[in-house]
């Protein structure tokens, strides 16, 4: 491993949990190219290595989030313990129908969603946060 | 069953197919039906979000261990930068209007749609 490669791989690590934080999201998205480009895993090994740094980073950022009176934990604790039923329905639907159509009916989905945030982002008054 | 626990039930069923079919946390649909469902304020969706995944990922992390899958060393280069990361990134959230997070959630979405279709 060059030190080039190995600065690549912190540099992304951090911004991916920087924007983890901001929107609330795991950071696999940049983890498991930057585990394959960088760290020279192979797919499968960066999906499944990008999980496990998720735990981490996931759990310190709900950590921080309880400290600001941002946490439901009873609800959030609920959607983990039950997702794998979605992980069963997300097998029988990947065999039932075309992969083309799972990733063109989630990025519809997705499309609304940001449609809808769009709308309260520009539409909406905010308080600015009095937390710190 | 209440139709509460039934929203919930519903939610980590699309965030764990969404996260088992494309290999992702599944907080870009936890997020947006916490806000749009459920009347969460931004901060509170992006927070509790972060409690789901690090319960789905660590179930998905555990069977890819049990498979050989998982390298500890490089889930630690990138995750050890990542927590700092995270640590800087919720503390400069809430020093932004929860009406930017949206913003920022709706490009996420509007990139990870484009990924998808690619």
């Amino acid at each position: 491993m060059e030190a080039a490669d190995l600065f690549a791989a912190l540099a992304i690590g951090f911004a991916a949990g920087m924007a983890g934080g901001l929107v609330g999201v795991g950071g696999g998205v940049l983890f498991v190219p930057g585990l394959v480009i960088f760290l020279g895993l192979s797919q499968l090994e960066g999906e499944a290595t990008s999980l496990l740094a998720i735990v981490g980073v996931a759990a310190v950022g709900a950590w921080r989030q309880r400290s600001y009176g941002n946490l439901r934990l009873k609800d959030g604790l609920i959607i983990g313990a039950l997702s794998p039923v979605g992980v069963v329905v997300g097998t029988v639907l990947a065999n039932a129908l075309s992969e083309r159509v799972l990733e063109l009916s989630f990025a519809a989905v997705q499309l609304a969603f940001a449609y809808r945030l769009a709308v309260r982002a520009l539409g909406r008054r905010d308080e600015v946060a009095s937390a710190g | 069953m209440s139709s509460r626990l039934a929203r919930l039930a519903a939610i980590a069923t699309a965030a764990g197919a969404f996260s088992g079919l494309f290999g992702v946390g599944g907080g870009t649909i936890i997020v947006p039906l916490l806000i749009l469902w459920f009347s969460y304020g931004e901060r509170e969706a992006t927070g509790t979000s972060l409690a789901a995944i690090a319960v789905i990922a660590a179930m998905a992390a555990g069977a890819h261990a049990l498979y050989g899958n998982v390298d500890p060393l490089a889930a630690l280069l990138i995750g050890v930068p990542a927590v700092g990361g995270i640590v800087v990134g919720t503390t400069l959230q809430q020093r932004i209007p929860e009406r930017a997070v949206a913003g920022a959630f709706a490009v996420l979405l509007v990139g990870s749609a484009i990924t998808l279709v690619l």
